[in-house]
């Protein structure tokens, strides 16, 4: 049914658009628009900023420095999305094709983390990756136990286990990140895979085709939506993401997140920040449109 | 289970292959074990959290007698309540309002809108540093006021999921049904009180779930705009994790995933698994 | 057809049951179905006819019993390794690939070289008449067309047996009358053994060489179209395939070339054949609406010579119409009956105004023929 005209019905809809509207352009327009505006000011004095019109902060951002740091940002958020889709896809399979009766508390078990608090959810991480966490300890076991098969079969001990620093490195960010998006690439591919017509698999089993090959020729070529609506779920935040890098990372692991940050809590320089932030929210508009990019094609074959 | 199947499987019945069910089964053991090592510990006898010295809740007494920790805790809950409220009605009218009617600019509008989902928190966060400090906005005022810059932050970012979630349930709604209770004599807002209300509750009530835990979940732009004197939950358990690590945190955290737990647990009740769960 | 034939199908014994449901889906089912014949499964929704068809496919694995196929056991082979091919109810044509690549997909699972490929896709897209939609997408297809890629992406596989789910439920009636004749067409064109679901009884009437009419998991009768229609086994068959009035009734008299039952609703009954049942026992006698003469009390004289060697008060009931409604090329009546029960009777309009020959109230008396009911004992 086609949608009314707002001339049609002119009191509804300013009762339904006034607030959503004045909302949206006094606390978010115009704060990103005041960020915008600072990007191309300069520092004079301690908190007053000239908005001279000038792509200093902009020429500054983009020198190496920053701008592998953006890389590397990126770096970190594709390997992450890459690792939450290789071991979320086999659990959105799971979840499509399991029973009435098990399938929503397995749906359940994959988002109540995800309504659990982010800081908590680090902290819990944290504590069993630190030094003399459980995670150390198992891995010490298995070492121990490693070691002990070698003398089993006659060969020399493994030198005794040394803990590892597991925390406070880029491998504790990538494996934080994942802990914390999981559950965001998991949604989207099982409500793709869920709105795939069964009869679609049965008919290529049919056809002769084994499970392997009509997963990858038909069950994942059809999903590609929800394949893609999960990566840039899991991508965008990834991308901008503080807290993990900031609790677990090491000094060489800091994301783009955090120098921004920086450049507002300890080295005050504000302008230079804002441009920083409207390059990340750039960043973030070419992946989308990317994605844009993708989806025409398909509609109008 | 797997290798004790009375009944062979069916071709497509994969959630009963063996590799499948132990990487489900992996995967939520990477996700809970976290969670419920955290959890043990806070009941544990000793300053730290690796080995078990006997049970004990002095933690709990710890941190309940900690005031700053308390009163964060109250911050976040008005907070996240405010937001709630504020968000719940500014997304339903949000989502009433791009289903309903065609007006000049609607694809920049909904586009616009929906931007604070996809904005990275940390530059939303600035965006609010910069805004409050521009325009002078007052601190320093009474509890609960001194939360309002906050408050207006977390509404900012939850209540575009709000009409997501809600506009999402709009697509289902047949128009049809509004206008027979108009032709049986409804006015409009009659007609939107006794059909279309009841239609979009189960979105109302996953969105104010929705909400309600971005907002108590937000640390980056909390931290940001969160005066000296208005702490809030996660930007206390910020600063203890990174300062002091002790069981008080693991006890303050054992108390929120409860919260949590219970919040989903009652939503569940009102509403069903399998709603909340397809809303998402 | 000297030497007897093997069946392509064989299913002995099947019971499919799902846990937690109070009763089988099917259960106890055995029948056989030979080379190239046209073979439907005819039941109403939830009888099981699907759960069987989908066992045959290998994507249901029966609770116990054994499917052979071309004399071979399918209990360990999985439904890609099985000489049967399947016409989903959706048709499952995958919407991302083209009508050729379509067609061609289970080929190209097979290992089948590119020329044969496209020789073959090309032979099998004329044989359903879709030459020219090669690049198609599934999309820009009408519903009738999807069906067809279906049945040709089936049918280049050669299989030995091909399985229809609902083959013409998703089509309108028009296309749906002409589907039955082309798929008939086609079957005697390729030669491949059918076995196809259905819940239209004229579309297993006009499609089948034979039909098993299936009730709550059992197969209640299996025969011909037309032994369905003119014999059925029980009031099940006879009601579910065509209209029929039923009628209780006593065996009173049995003998092997005549026999009467006495029904208080319909009067007496008398039959120019045989019947199984003994004397005095309980029984239904089955009479098609059609097969019952309808005229004004008193003129039926001439006619009523027709009625055969009955006896004088057999086969004969008088009433009232108390409905009516025309159907174009029949009339249908709803009379109700002196002994206050209700029959159907459908008239023929041989002539363009012979609809107006009776109206509501009048006053009706029916005959029909010795050989025209028939005596159910279920």
């Amino acid at each position: 049914m086609a949608e009314q005209n707002w001339k049609e019905n002119r009191s509804s809809f300013f009762a339904s658009a006034l607030g959503p509207l004045l909302w949206t352009l006094v606390f978010f327009i115009v704060p990103m628009g005041i960020v915008w505006a600072y990007s191309f000011g300069r520092n004079a004095g301690l908190t007053e900023i000239d908005l001279v019109g000038t792509l200093d902060n902009y020429k500054r951002a983009t020198e190496w420095l920053y701008l592998s740091i953006f890389a590397k940002s990126f770096g970190v958020a594709a390997m992450v999305t890459l690792i939450c889709l290789i071991v979320g896809f086999p659990v959105a399979m799971a979840i499509t094709f399991a029973s009435e009766k098990w399938r929503p508390w397995l749906l359940l078990g994959i988002m109540l983390p995800f309504w659990t608090n982010l800081l908590v959810r680090t902290y819990a991480l944290m504590m069993l990756m630190g030094s003399q966490g459980y995670a150390n300890k198992a891995l010490g076991g298995l070492w121990g136990g490693a070691s002990w098969l070698k003398t089993l079969i006659g060969l020399e001990p493994l030198p005794t286990w040394e803990p590892v620093q597991l925390l406070f490195n880029n491998f504790a960010v990538v494996f934080g990140l994942v802990y914390v998006h999981l559950p965001f690439m998991v949604l989207p591919l099982y409500s793709a895979l869920d709105r795939l017509d069964r009869s679609l698999i049965e008919a290529s089993l049919d056809l002769g085709a084994g499970h392997f090959r009509t997963i990858m020729k038909i069950v994942v070529p059809l999903a590609m939506p929800g394949i893609f609506a999960g990566v840039m779920i899991t991508l965008i935040p990834a991308l901008g993401a503080y807290l993990t890098p900031d609790l677990m990372g090491g000094t060489d692991s800091q994301m783009i997140a955090n120098v921004i940050e920086r450049q507002f809590k300890r080295a005050n320089d504000w302008p230079f920040g804002a441009a920083l932030s409207f390059m990340l929210i750039y960043a973030m508009f070419i992946l989308i449109a990317l994605q844009g990019l993708r989806k025409k094609p398909a509609e109008t074959h | 289970m797997a290798l004790f199947n009375r009944t062979p499987r069916a071709p497509l019945e994969y959630s009963r292959t063996l590799w499948l069910r132990g990487w489900v089964t992996a995967v939520m053991v990477f996700l809970y074990a976290p969670l419920i090592v955290l959890m043990v510990f806070s009941f544990n006898d000793s300053k730290r959290n690796v080995v078990w010295r006997g049970f004990s809740t002095k933690y709990y007494v710890k941190a309940w007698n900690d005031s700053t920790l308390v009163e964060a805790l109250v911050n976040s809950l008005t907070i996240a309540a405010l937001a709630t409220l504020f968000s719940l009605v500014l997304g339903t009218f949000a989502a009433i309002m791009l289903w309903r009617f065609r007006f000049p600019f609607k694809g920049a509008v909904d586009g616009v809108m929906s931007l604070p989902i996809i904005v990275p928190e940390i530059c939303l966060g600035v965006a609010f540093l910069i805004f409050f400090a521009a325009i002078d906005w007052p601190s320093g005022l009474i509890w609960p006021f001194n939360l309002s810059a906050i408050t207006i932050a977390h509404i900012t970012f939850c209540f575009p999921f709000v009409t997501m979630v809600v506009r999402s349930r709009l697509a289902s709604f047949n128009k049809e049904q509004e206008e027979a209770a108009k032709d049986l004599g409804a006015s409009e807002w009659q007609a939107f009180r006794d059909v279309l209300l009841p239609h979009i509750r189960p979105a109302l009530v996953a969105g104010a779930l929705l909400a309600f835990t971005l907002s108590l979940d937000d640390f980056v732009i909390t931290f940001f705009t969160a005066g000296p004197d208005t702490i809030t939950f996660p930007v206390k358990v910020y600063s203890m994790v990174r300062f002091s690590v002790t069981p008080v945190v693991n006890a303050a955290s054992t108390v929120l995933i409860i919260l949590t737990v219970v919040l989903t647990a009652l939503a569940l009740k009102y509403q069903g698994v399998k709603s909340i769960a397809e809303s998402h | 057809m000297t030497e007897a034939k093997l069946p392509i199908i064989s299913i002995q014994n099947i019971t499919k049951r799902y846990p937690g449901a109070p009763v089988a889906a099917v259960d106890n089912v055995s029948l056989d179905i030979m080379p190239g014949e046209f073979f439907v499964l005819l039941g109403p929704s939830g009888c099981g006819k699907t759960t069987l068809l989908r066992m045959i496919a290998g994507f249901e694995i029966p609770t116990s019993g054994t499917i052979l196929i071309d004399g071979q056991d399918m209990a360990a082979v999985p439904p890609n390794k099985r000489p049967v091919n399947m016409v989903f109810q959706s048709y499952a044509v995958f919407p991302h690939m083209s009508v050729e690549q379509n067609v061609g997909y289970g080929l190209r699972i097979a290992g089948v070289g590119g020329d044969e490929i496209s020789s073959r896709v090309r032979e099998a897209l004329e044989l359903v008449k879709l030459d020219g939609l090669e690049k198609r997408k599934p999309d820009q297809l009408s519903g009738g067309q999807r069906q067809r890629v279906a049945l040709a992406r089936s049918l280049v596989m050669r299989p030995k047996v091909l399985l229809l789910d609902e083959p013409l439920s998703a089509l309108d009636a028009k296309l749906r009358a002409q589907m039955q004749f082309e798929l008939s067409d086609l079957q005697d064109e390729v030669g491949i053994t059918f076995v196809t679901v259905t819940h239209d009884q004229d579309e297993a009437l006009s499609m089948a060489g034979r039909i098993a009419v299936m009730n709550k998991g059992e197969v209640a009768q299996l025969a011909t179209p037309s032994d369905l229609y003119e014999y059925p086994a029980n009031r099940f068959v006879a009601d579910f395939v065509g209209s029929v009035n039923l009628f209780e009734g006593k065996l009173t008299l049995d003998e092997p070339d005549r026999a009467a039952v006495d029904c208080p609703g319909l009067g007496k009954v008398y039959l120019n054949h045989g019947v199984t049942g003994s004397h005095g026992s309980d029984v239904w006698v089955a009479l098609r609406p059609e097969k019952i003469y309808l005229h004004v009390p008193g003129e039926g004289k001439a006619i009523r010579a027709a009625a055969q060697d009955a006896p004088e008060d057999h086969n004969l009931a008088r009433g009232h119409i108390k409905g009516m409604s025309y159907l174009g090329d029949i009339t249908l009546f709803e009379i109700k009956l002196d002994s206050g029960a209700m029959i159907r009777v459908s008239r023929p309009n041989l002539s363009r105004h012979d609809q107006e020959d009776f109206t509501w109230d009048d006053r009706v008396s029916m005959h029909w023929r010795a050989d025209s009911p028939v005596v159910l004992l279920s």
